[in-house]
């Protein structure tokens, strides 16, 4: 269909939700495996024959060439197969100028003797077993000749440029707006680096049948993937097959992939044997990407009684040497707040870092974490409770283009939060609550993430069982996307949840983009939605021409699906006996989705209000949450369990962001200082306290065709600017260099003489 | 990982003689640290003795009043003794604040004790640490050194010691029992276990090689409130930013030295009756910073006086008068 208005206009089953599939808090479809450790996992995939290891070296510089090279004791070592380096290793695809999320190109490994980043791998040893390529890898030589090297962000903001094809938005005027506004706010916050720290590592099994090679990695994109490695390798797209049916969280690290997939491919067909290689914890945080550091300012203008008159929000950030990625902090206050005179942009520092990209939530996490903070600030400054700060200044439409939204429910959002949270019970003023040694405070802050719909496929096929197969080449990152698929295909065919079986993460199933950007259910279910359609029409038109059935003669339009049984009125019969007869090797129908061609007529996004109560011990500057409640509209909820499980991850991540999680760069070395999970701190369950999220009830008919919306980056988007607010509310202090350590705190407290 | 023998010790004195008899042997009792340090080629011995499961694992009541604890004693175990509970409440508190469920139900006293720093230029291969490489330098002098020592430090490291349990033991005024490659068993102040660290930091105890610790023992706890404060970035399994152990009059301090650190300045104060706020002054006297470690002066400046006056107001409720 070219027209949402042709979605929001076609009942479908999704819609009518008449077995109550849709929204229900249906348990994972691959929970028991996971749970009881039978779900492989890209490394513990079983290859046809007994596989060799990979143990890869990282570079120890973050920028300059590799000098010398002796490898003659690691080849001796017990059991190792190979040793490569940029000097050996086989002729792969060449490296692009530029390369991006969905044009596939080569990601050529061990590519020459140049060195960009600190931990950028430059050798890998093969072995019989993981522990022979270990001790291996300890015996290869490699001397390195640095180069001088810029990587501290701060000290290279005057290098800031305009990224490639962007320019700055502004409406109105707003230098003027800002400078006659009798209210203004003019800050600075910085957002540190941050590494996606997903459970599991990148890893790859790989195997070859003569030119055919098949990989078992884990990430998020398949397709994307699979054409990439094949370009790597110089094969045809259709020898090489990815799998990734388990992946331990993605977060937006796993949309490209890395070296582990490359040399475990290659060396595979080297050696002729199975071949798998996985990152350590430590090479996870250099050797992939990371969400770059921010320092945005923020200025507010407003009139006595609280309107905005004027909002910009500049951005600098910075990305690696050959990378272009911006992490765009201040895209998302284009869509939040009115104002008539607005400027919004970002620069671009070129640094000797790793790989900049995409974590969960790009823009939003850290765009968020100053604007949110900003309207707290002005709120106090107006004499306004934020809140009403935020609804006084509600757009009726977007407020950059002018356009309708497709559906907004963000003043809703805020008013039952508020309600549910007791927001009435904040004091205004910092500093007046207690208990015990610590003192307490409450915050808010909104929340809002784009919505975003790419073209997929998938396929349905009934048995002569009557169980529905869905096959799709989407991922599952952790996210429900297994569980989402099996219950719109209960749903639109009438079958019980329990006779639904999905296969997904196989390049050989038919394309769906992946996991990013929130748009996984919306997209891979939309298309599922019309393949489960086309399926039904083919079971109608065999019913009503089958003399067999009593459905023989239709009308086929009339007909029911239904637990299993297919009916028009009172004549029915068993889905599974229709297929038995008809077709007993099955019925397969297939379906596809693409964005409507005037889907950008209409603004829309998901949205969302944090509240959030922190304690705070103002002798050591220690920030505990105590209780959390997010609101949110994200059109239909699919899975009430897994959205909900979704939205509070993206809140507890926003807390990490507000107190604990970043890292920093060693400015002689080029490296990270936290390179593992006792030193990047992620929120543990102690960190937490009370955390609940709702999800208001919601249909964006103009989204898709199920009007549903994604969850999995809303959550993080303004919760961390939540607990700054709250923060201030309990002591009145604010930092605004996050992460909000004790440190920082207690500066900040003691600047003020306490 | 690199690549190495093991055995399983038959008892503790064929374990004391297998670690001095084999090269580059090291005993191994939870594992906890070791082994990462191991899979991370930061140590890399070719022999491991195993003493985990020596019968060294008992809690007795000793004749003076106090606890001998043994030493694969695990942290979980010891934490919840009831003895332990109620008698020395600001050990089990430095216990249960330290690490995860998981760790403390395999870590033992011995272990614990021997931990070695959680710096991360220590941690990282790539960097110099005469910690790990002894002359190679030291990473975190001009480094990110946010949360290295503000007492003892050395121009040649300015590493911590991260236990809990030690901190707290340091205060109560335990001592270490070990056993020998001579034979025989010694026993000595706990205080005196750790060393600072001078010009040799690859060196963090005052043990010989070879020697195994076999217990712990407590004296009968002193007079006055006990507490045990961790500050950390986050609620739990988290290294200290700081920590402050108290019991009755005795204080030590956790995260700022190359050891567990007693605060004999500020007991001295204490003990001529200075209030808390000056007795910690005069301790932080001593302190210097290192560039980034700064705010722990202040930190500690702010937590001790806070603990002090918490121990004794607990100590006041459960007794009626101040200690
Ligand atoms: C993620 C993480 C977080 C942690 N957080 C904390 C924390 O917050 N606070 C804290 O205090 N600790 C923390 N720890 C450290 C933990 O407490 C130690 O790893 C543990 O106590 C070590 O005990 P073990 O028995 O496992 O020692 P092992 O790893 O077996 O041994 C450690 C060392 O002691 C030696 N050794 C062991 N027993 C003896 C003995 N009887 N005699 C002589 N030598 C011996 C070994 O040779 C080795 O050198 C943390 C550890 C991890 C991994
Ligand atoms: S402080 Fe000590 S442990 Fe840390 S790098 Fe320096 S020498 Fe090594």
């Amino acid at each position: 269909m070219s027209s949402v208005l042709d979605w929001e206009a076609t009942p479908n089953p999704v819609k009518e939700n008449r077995a109550g599939n849709i929204g229900k808090a249906v348990d994972r479809y691959e929970g028991p495996l996971k749970v009881t450790g039978t779900a492989p996992y890209a490394y513990e995939v079983e290859p046809p024959s007994p596989p060799d290891y990979g143990v890869m070296l990282s570079a120890p510089i973050a920028k300059g060439r590799i000098t010398a090279i002796d490898t003659k004791a690691a080849e001796a070592s017990p059991g190792v197969q190979l040793v490569w380096t940029y000097k050996n290793a086989p002729k792969q695809g060449p490296r692009p100028e530029r390369y991006d999320f969905f044009t596939p190109s080569p990601r050529p490994a061990l590519e020459s003797d140049q060195v960009y980043y600190f931990g950028q791998q430059v050798a890998v040893v093969v072995a019989d077993t993981l522990e022979n390529a270990q001790a291996g890898a300890a015996l290869v030589e490699l001397s390195f000749e640095a180069a001088p090297q810029s990587v501290i962000f701060s000290d290279h903001y005057d290098e800031a440029d305009q990224p490639p094809g962007e320019s700055d938005i502004e409406i109105g005027d707003f230098e003027t707006g800002f400078a006659e506004a009798p209210v203004q706010i003019d800050d600075i916050w910085r957002t540190p680096l941050q590494n996606h720290c997903q459970m599991e590592p990148c890893a790859t099994t790989a195997w070859w049948d003569g030119d055919q090679l098949t990989v078992h990695t884990s990430v998020q994109m398949v397709r994307f993937a699979q054409n990439s490695l094949a370009e790597t390798l110089m094969v045809p797209h259709k020898n090489v097959r990815l799998l990734t049916r388990y992946v331990g969280g993605g977060f937006g690290g796993k949309g490209s992939f890395y070296e582990d997939l490359v040399l475990a491919s290659l060396a595979a067909r080297e050696l002729g044997r199975p071949v798998k290689i996985a990152f350590s914890r430590q090479q996870m945080m250099h050797g992939t990407v990371h969400r770059p550091a921010t320092e945005q300012r923020v200025r507010l203008g407003a009139t006595e009684d609280g309107h905005l008159t004027a909002m910009s929000i500049m951005t600098t950030t910075h990305c690696d040497r050959r990378g272009n990625f911006t992490e765009h902090a201040s895209n998302f206050a284009r869509n939040l707040y009115a104002a008539p005179n607005r400027l919004t942009g970002h620069r671009l520092v070129r640094l000797d870092l790793p790989v900049a990209s995409a974590m969960r939530a790009p823009g939003e996490a850290s765009g968020t974490l100053s604007l949110e903070v900003a309207m707290d600030e002005l709120a106090e400054k107006l004499g306004m409770d934020p809140m009403e700060l935020r609804i006084l200044n509600e757009p009726p439409t977007d407020p950059e283009t002018g356009k309708p939204f497709s559906i907004r429910q963000l003043v809703r959002c805020m008013r039952e939060g508020a309600q549910q949270f007791g927001w009435d019970r904040r004091n205004p003023k910092p500093g007046q609550v207690r208990d015990g040694r610590w003192h307490m405070g409450l915050g808010m802050a909104a929340a809002i993430r784009g919505n975003f719909l790419l073209p997929a496929k998938a396929s349905f096929t009934v048995d002569a069982d009557g169980v529905i197969t869905v096959k799709q080449g989407m991922t599952d990152i952790g996210t429900g996307t297994y569980t989402v698929l099996a219950q719109i295909a209960a749903e639109t065919l009438g079958v019980p949840l329990g006779d639904v079986r999905v296969e997904i993460g196989d390049s050989e199933l038919p394309p769906a983009p992946g996991s990013g950007g929130q748009f996984g259910a919306a997209t891979a279910g939309s298309a599922a939605l019309d393949a489960g359609m086309n399926l039904r029409k083919a079971i109608a038109e065999i019913a009503v021409n089958d003399q067999a059935s009593p459905l023989y003669g239709g009308p086929s339009e009339d007909i029911t699906f239904q637990d299993g049984v297919i009916a028009i009125s009172n004549r029915s019969e068993r889905l599974s006996e229709l297929i038995r007869r008809n077709r007993p090797e099955g019925l397969t129908a297939d379906g596809e989705v693409r964005p409507a061609a005037d889907a950008a007529k209409w603004s829309s996004h998901t949205y969302g209000a944090h509240f959030v109560e922190v304690a705070v011990d103002t002798v050591t500057g220690e920030v505990r949450t105590r209780r959390m409640l997010g609101v949110f509209a994200a059109g239909r909820i699919l899975n009430w369990k897994t959205a909900r499980s979704q939205l509070t991850g993206g809140m507890i991540w926003g807390v990490g962001s507000a107190l604990t999680e970043g890292n920093v760069v060693d400015a002689r070395y080029g490296s990270l200082i936290n390179q593992d999970l006792a030193g990047y701190l992620v929120p543990v369950q102690a960190d937490i306290g009370e955390l609940d999220a709702i999800m208001l009830d919601e249909v964006d008919d103009k989204a898709n065709p199920m009007g549903i919306k994604g969850v999995g980056e809303l959550g993080i988007s303004g919760a961390g600017a939540a607990v700054a607010n709250a923060i201030y509310n309990a002591c009145g202090v604010r930092v605004r260099d996050y992460p909000i350590t004790p440190d920082k705190v207690l500066a900040a407290l003691e600047a003020q003489g306490r | 990982m690199r690549p190495f023998t093991y055995e399983r010790a038959a008892d503790a004195a064929s374990a004391v003689k297998a670690a001095t008899e084999t090269p580059n042997a090291r005993f191994v009792a939870g594992g906890t640290n070791l082994l990462d340090l191991m899979k991370l080629e930061i140590e890399t011995p070719t022999h491991l003795i195993d003493v985990g499961r020596l019968p060294m694992a008992g809690i007795e009541e000793t004749a003076e009043g106090g606890l001998r604890i043994g030493a694969m004693a695990t942290n979980s175990h010891v934490a919840a003794d009831a003895r332990v509970r109620s008698r020395y409440p600001v050990l089990t508190q430095a216990i249960v604040s330290g690490g995860s469920g998981q760790l403390r139900n395999k870590a033992t006293t011995g272990g614990n004790l021997l931990q070695r720093t959680r710096c991360a230029y220590f941690y990282d291969t790539a960097k110099p640490c005469n910690k790990r490489a002894p002359g190679s330098g030291c990473g975190a002098l001009e480094g990110l050194n946010r949360n290295s020592a503000i007492f003892g430090a050395s121009h040649a490291c300015i590493a911590t010691h991260p236990s809990d349990m030690a901190v707290a033991m340091v205060a109560l005024g335990a001592s270490v029992e070990v056993l020998s490659p001579s034979g025989g068993a010694r026993s000595f102040p706990l205080m005196e276990l750790h060393r600072l660290p001078a010009e040799r930091p690859d060196v963090d105890t005052h043990l010989v090689p070879g020697e195994l610790i076999t217990a712990v023992v407590l004296p009968p706890p002193p007079k006055g409130g006990q507490i045990y404060r961790k500050v950390r970035d986050r609620a739990s399994y988290s290294a200290g930013l700081a920590s402050v152990a108290i019991a009755g009059g005795q204080v030590a301090l956790g995260a700022v030295a190359h050891k567990p650190w007693r605060a004999a300045e500020a007991e001295a104060a204490l003990g001529a009756g200075a209030s808390p706020a000056e007795a910690i002054a005069a301790e932080l006297a001593n302190a210097s910073e290192n560039g980034r470690n700064g705010f722990k002066i202040n930190l500690v400046r702010r937590l001790v006086p806070a603990a002090i006056e918490e121990a004794r107001s607990n100590w006041a409720e459960k007794n009626g008068s101040v200690a």
